[in-house]
């Protein structure tokens, strides 16, 4: 109802409102963007008007257009504006527009301080409301700093409906300023016991999101929280405690036993699912933390119960929330949750996808050795009738993730597993063929027992060629053929039939794969080929060999003109090998041996963090200067590199003595190129050796007979688990039996230590098939045992991290009602020392440096200014003489610096130009705008020479930055320095000017520089350096013209400026001194003065007008301003202020 | 590359069609315009790709996203890992209530052409992304007042220039 009558009353109003242009923009389909950048364009006339109402209505349509993707951030002044107004219809769309679309990087929210700090004093509540709504949305470090103390007031409000808003914004300040955390918590605690239970919550909502960023310190809170817990009724701020609860029990383990009751009473009584959920994960949670001390009251029986009715709910939601509790159950009681493996595996079968995948990762904790067969079977079935391929891809992942999680654990059968990894590749359009190849090639290299299977099914693969690579446009699969082609060549001892599997790789149709995967298919074409000569080795037959050198002769030319270059090069040089040999073979050499030779050595997996585990060795600093004397703090407890090395060489591979020099250097080459296509790297080292002498003693073939090794074509999985099933059977008989040997041979197992034997004992029960030997991954010796785990400094909320119950110092307490109440500075006598802010926010504290060394600049001038002096400049200045006198003028505040240099409190200012070297020149500058060129800035710098020494070749440069660039002369690069035209003896000063070009004038600049130069002493000479930064201030930017009042009152009507305010509080100048200053910092001019008021003005470089009207009351300044450039307008200002603050 | 935001309880939340348009937005961290529009644009996508029987909740990057749809409109949230997605459930819910209280029986329509309104109330129920109030009377009250100041204001309203 009250919505149509204020509908009512804007349509009257205006031409064309929200409703109006939503409707346009709904009717404007086709060509929106067009239709929008018309309401642009009448919302940009709306908003030159002078006319709050209009503004608010073209900002309220803004806020709409920004919705829809626009961007509106030039107009952030306007919305400045309408947040301003009087009237609470406009301060709300106002603030609505700043909080959607303000944030950290808007530059006007500068300005808005004193207008929130208003707002949030207002009388009327709803204001006061709006301001921390939006607040919240934007709230700055600034904002936050110089707002904490009224927001804390605000706290105490007597009505709740603020006080609830302030305790919330609370966290936002915190957030921004953590200083505030410490003064203001003690108030905060006292909300927890407000009679309005809306603030109540909202205390509760507040100190629990702290204490979960660092529950350390809000231990002491417990007792006061669980009072409240089993008082309140309220579920939300139930849930918010319970929360709290979670994050403090890990610091705590016996509040875990106390909480147990109260969460269980309510598990059974709540019939809100949130609260019951919330209850359940906590329960959880403090059972993983009971886990680890080892005083777990019970297992979570009761919440894996109540999970199960979750799980089988028919509501979706629930359904999914039950699953991912139950995953979070299973890292600590993996036993409570095996039982409902049923459920689990109904809930593949869900029509839910999510479901699905959230069962798929219940499942990778289920297994175990004995189920292992049965759940992956159970997932091929999903693959086979899974539509989609991103879901099938999944299913894929994560039978591989099962099957091999923690250096396959689970898996009792290999055979079985190959099988799977081949059933997999039939999969079409798969993504995932590079990791099914990786398994492969993984499976085949570590487990050493396997290969001779491996071998089998991989030259069955590469046999189907045809299968794989015809099948189309996804080549992922092919990845595939890549370990297969490797595992056939390597171990290629394996082969049934050498011959037909190279016959098979040199098949025409290889050289459609892609590039890497034909160069290994011919590399390991060549080991096959040294595997077939040394088989025929010593046989009166030597068709075979010639018949495949034959082959290879024929073959290979097609592949040496492939287009990949490593294809290519490997044919080539494997062609005319093979043609060497030929020509051997026919003189009858035996050379199977030497080519053999070619290829030996055996290939052992590397751990990945191997290198970066090796450990630095005693007595060598990384960090350390070659030259200079090593650093003392080296740990005594590693040893001494001698035995590091003796041990290398121990272990070091026989070498085939004899072989020459050349052939030895040709090995190494094909061992490279061998290496880099290789997912394996080659390192000789004592565990492979040991390895492969113990592998001999296990009985591999007595228990490999109940499983036939060769299944003619393709394996399917199914046939390992029927005969595992078997096996099994079978074995649980003998069991009794076989009781003695069988202790052997776990006793031998451990002993190799290859093997986790962490599964329950059921599971031990299930022997594995053969006996598989995972060759560990290679590690070097005193390997760093585990990472550090560092704490990520970048944690926004390690600043929150503070002691809360330590009395409060005065040095804390919140800064009141100042706009810069950090930069304390003593009086004028001592100008220039600053004292040091105790405490300031990291981040903020290069900007306060900025402005202390700002601030020292500004003042440096215009303290020893005589009055009379400004007044002149401010009456009607030429720009000459002025520039004179404050030449001069600098000269004599650079001696004042001097002397300060001498007083010795430079901390913090190290960075900061002059004044760090003491004999050092101190430049002093001075930056105008050139008008005839409206993008040229002329600083002159004076160079004096404080020192006792000759000073010479002084060479000027800055860092340019996009905007601002010093003018070199043509030719000279873009980092070169100028070279100061004059030389300066001792006591001498002289001034040289540098042009700079500076593109966009409307914000300040700062730029870095150095000077160099050479100190030329009686008996030597040494090279100098200082570094100082330039800052271009908008106000240097601007140049002092006069301007008569009739034309700065046409100037004031036209359309083009926008207005902004500024109010500066407490100054005590005289009025007349007040506008001389403004004058003199800041390059204005006086139009007309009438009593406390006066018009200023001036132009920038650029040609923007600047108009000021300034007035002057009871110790407040008001500055109205007009600009037709809002940001320059907003800088000067800004500006002026500090100006003012300063003194 | 996104930096990760300090997390809330609430991060997000959008208000979208079935036609992806978006109907609503409030970012609870201070995120830039682009990044904005890419989460909300990747998220719609997500969001409308699902098929209508899916439960509310998904991983997204490592935030969680509630949402719900009522009608022709999507709702949704972005969560922290450790939040609780029934609550969050429950505020959806809870904000749909106010705003059929408040429109009287709301429709998409409703939001479009009053949008401001739709923000005035979600901001009287959520503030920084936590819920302040958990009445529905009290939320109605507080905005209907406000409203009334409004309406006063604007009735004795002079138009004045700076």
């Amino acid at each position: 109802m009250a919505l149509k009558m204020v509908k009512g009353s804007i349509d009257r109003i205006f031409d064309k409102n929200l409703q109006d242009l939503v409707r346009g923009v709904r009717s404007h389909r086709e060509d929106e963007a067009k239709y929008i950048s018309s309401c642009i364009d009448e919302i940009k006339q709306e908003l030159k008007q002078d006319n709050i109402a209009v503004k608010a209505n073209a900002v309220c349509k803004l806020t709409y257009l920004q919705m829809l993707g626009y961007d509106i951030s030039w107009a952030a002044f306007n919305i400045v504006e309408v947040m301003s107004s009087s009237k609470f219809t406009y301060k709300r769309i106002g603030y609505l527009a700043a909080s959607q679309c303000f944030h950290d990087g808007t530059d006007v929210i500068m300005l808005t301080t004193n207008q929130i700090r208003k707002d949030l004093s207002s009388p009327n509540q709803y204001d006061t409301g709006v301001a921390l709504t939006g607040l919240s949305c934007f709230v700055t470090p600034d904002l936050a700093r110089d707002l904490a103390n009224d927001i804390m007031t605000l706290m105490s409000h007597t009505k709740p409906y603020i006080r609830k808003k302030a305790v919330l914004i609370m966290y936002k300040v915190f957030l921004k300023y953590p200083e505030s955390l410490r003064p203001a918590f003690p108030r905060l605690k006292e909300k927890l016991d407000d009679p309005d239970p809306g603030v109540q919550s909202a205390a509760v909502n507040v100190i629990c999101e702290l204490a979960r960023r660092n529950p350390r310190n809000y231990l002491s809170l417990a007792p006061l929280f669980f009072k409240l817990m089993t008082s309140s009724t309220n579920n939300w701020v139930l849930i918010k405690i319970i929360k709290l609860f979670g994050a403090l029990t890990p610091l705590e383990p016996r509040l875990g036993k106390k909480l147990i009751e109260p969460l269980t009473n309510l598990i059974h009584s709540t019939s809100a699912m949130s609260l019951l959920y919330e209850c359940v994960n906590t329960v959880i949670a403090d059972c993983c933390v009971c886990v680890k001390t080892d005083t777990c009251p019970r297992p979570p029986q009761l919440c894996v119960q109540k999970l199960r009715i979750l799980i089988e709910d028919s509501d979706q939601n629930l359904k999914y929330l039950g699953l991912l509790a139950m995953s979070k159950i299973l890292k600590t009681h993996p036993k409570s949750v095996q039982s409902h493996k049923d459920l689990v595996l109904q809930c593949l079968d869900d029509k839910d996808e999510s479901i699905r995948l959230r069962a798929l990762d219940l499942l990778y904790g289920m297994v175990s050795k004995k189920n292992l067969m049965e759940i992956v079977k159970k997932l091929m079935v999903h693959v086979d009738k899974a539509e989609g391929t991103t879901y099938r891809d999944e299913l894929l992942t994560k039978i591989i993730d099962i099957c091999s999680q923690s250096n396959y654990q689970y898996i009792t059968n290999f055979e079985w597993y190959i099988s799977i990894l081949v059933e997999l590749t039939r999969l079409e359009g798969t993504r995932h063929g590079h990791l099914i190849a990786s398994q492969m090639l993984d499976v085949a290299v570590r487990v050493k027992a396997i290969r001779g299977f491996a071998v089998v099914q991989m030259a069955t693969l590469l046999d189907n060629t045809t299968l794989l690579a015809g099948s189309g446009q996804h080549k992922s699969i092919c990845e595939v053929l890549y370990a297969a082609a490797w595992i056939c060549g390597e171990f290629s001892e394996h082969l049934e039939d050498p011959v037909h599997t190279l016959e098979a790789m040199l098949r025409p149709k290889v050289a459609t794969l892609p590039g890497h995967i034909q160069a290994i298919y011919i590399q390991n074409a060549a080991k096959l080929f040294a595997a077939v000569l040394n088989g025929q080795q010593g046989t009166p037959d030597c068709q075979t060999m010639q018949e495949s050198s034959q082959l290879l002769i024929d073959r290979l030319p097609l592949f040496v003109q492939s287009a990949d270059l490593e294809v290519q090069e490997r044919a080539s040089c494997i062609l005319q090998l093979v043609k060497f040999i030929q020509k051997l073979q026919h003189k009858e050499v035996e050379v199977g041996e030497e080519v053999t030779a070619l290829f030996a050595g055996e290939l052992n997996p590397v751990a990945p963090k191997a290198q970066k585990k090796v450990p630095v060795p005693d007595g060598l600093d990384l960090d350390a200067w070659i030259n200079e004397p090593p650093s003392e703090s080296e740990s005594e407890d590693e040893k001494p590199v001698a035995v590091f090395a003796e041990e290398e060489l121990r272990h070091a591979r026989p070498h085939h003595t004899e072989v020459d020099e050349k052939e030895l250097a040709r090995r190494r080459e094909a061992r490279k190129q061998e290496q880099a296509n290789n997912p394996f790297y080659i390192k000789a080292s004592p565990t492979s050796q040991k390895d492969s002498t113990g592998v001999e003693h296990i009985p591999v073939v007595q228990i490999d007979l109940s499983v036939p090794l060769k299944v003619p074509g393709m394996s399917t999985s199914d046939k390992y688990l029927k005969l595992e099933e078997e096996r099994r059977q079978r074995e649980r008989k003998e069991r009794g039996k076989k009781e003695k040997k069988k202790k052997k041979k776990r006793e031998k197992r451990s002993g190799m230590g290859r093997r986790h034997d962490s599964g329950p004992e059921s599971e031990e029960d299930i022997a594995p098939a053969h006996m598989v030997d995972i060759v560990t991954e290679e590690m070097p010796e005193n390997a760093l045992s585990s990472d550090d785990d560092e704490k990520d400094p970048n944690d926004p909320y390690r600043a929150l991290d503070v002691d809360l119950d330590k009395p409060l110092a005065d040095s804390e307490k919140l800064p009141v009602r100042a706009h810069r109440p950090t930069n304390i500075l003593k009086s004028p006598a001592d100008d220039g020392e600053v004292q040091e802010v105790p405490k300031e926010p990291k981040k903020k504290s290069k900007k306060e440096k900025r402005d202390k060394e700002e601030e020292r600049k500004v003042r440096l001038l215009w303290l020893r200014c005589p009055n009379g002096e400004i007044q002149c400049t401010c009456t009607k200045s030429s720009k000459h003489k002025k520039k004179k006198q404050k030449k001069d003028k600098e000269k004599e505040e650079k001696k004042r610096k001097k002397q300060h240099g001498h007083s010795g409190d430079r901390e913090g200012e190290e960075s900061v130009q002059n004044g760090t070297l003491e004999e050092e020149p101190l430049p002093v500058c001075d930056i105008q705008g050139n008008l005839q060129n409206g993008s040229q800035v002329v600083v002159s710098i004076i160079f004096e020479n404080k020192s006792t020494s000759f000073l010479k070749s002084m060479e000027f440069n800055v860092l340019d930055s996009l905007n601002s660039k010093l003018q070199r002369p043509e030719g000279s690069g873009p980092h070169d320095g100028l070279t100061v035209p004059f030389q300066l003896p001792p006591g001498v000063s002289n001034e040289a000017r540098f042009i700079f070009s500076v593109q966009s004038i409307v914000m300040p600049q700062r730029l870095k520089g150095t000077l160099t130069f050479i100190v030329k002493a009686d008996d030597s000479s040494t090279h100098e350096k200082l570094d100082f930064k330039l800052h271009f201030t908008c106000s240097s930017y601007l140049i002092t013209t006069p301007c008569y009042s009739d034309t700065f009152a046409k100037l004031l009507e036209s359309a083009d400026l926008k207005g902004t305010s500024v109010r500066l509080q407490e100054v005590s100048l005289p009025f007349h001194h007040l506008l001389a200053k403004i004058c003199f910092h800041h390059h204005f001019s006086v139009v007309e003065r009438i009593d406390s008021c006066a018009s200023l003005y001036s132009r920038s470089i650029q040609g923007h007008h600047v108009c000021l009207l300034v007035k002057y009351a009871h110790q407040t300044v008001t500055i109205d301003a007009k600009c037709d450039e809002s940001s320059l307008l907003g800088n000067v200002l800004e500006e002026i202020k500090k100006t003012f603050s300063q003194s | 590359i996104i930096c990760c935001p300090p997390p809330l309880q609430m991060q997000f939340m959008l208000l979208f069609s079935r036609q992806g348009k978006l109907r609503l937005q409030k970012w609870y961290v201070p995120l830039s315009d682009k990044e904005k529009k890419k989460i909300t644009r990747e998220l719609v996508q997500t969001v409308l790709a699902r098929k209508p029987k899916m439960c509310s909740f998904l991983e997204w990057r490592d935030l969680k996203i509630v949402y719900k749809r009522y009608a022709s409109l999507y709702f949704c949230c972005a969560i922290e890992d450790q939040d609780n997605e029934l609550i969050t459930l429950e505020i959806i819910h809870r904000y749909v209530e106010l705003l059929d209280k408040y429109f009287g029986s709301v429709c998409e329509l409703d939001i479009i052409f009053n949008f401001e309104k739709a923000y005035f109330i979600l901001d009287e129920f959520l503030l920084g992304g936590e819920a302040q109030e958990t009445s529905k009377k009290n939320v109605l009250k507080a905005i209907e007042q406000a409203d009334l100041l409004q309406e006063v204001r604007l009735g004795g309203g002079d138009l004045h220039g700076i």
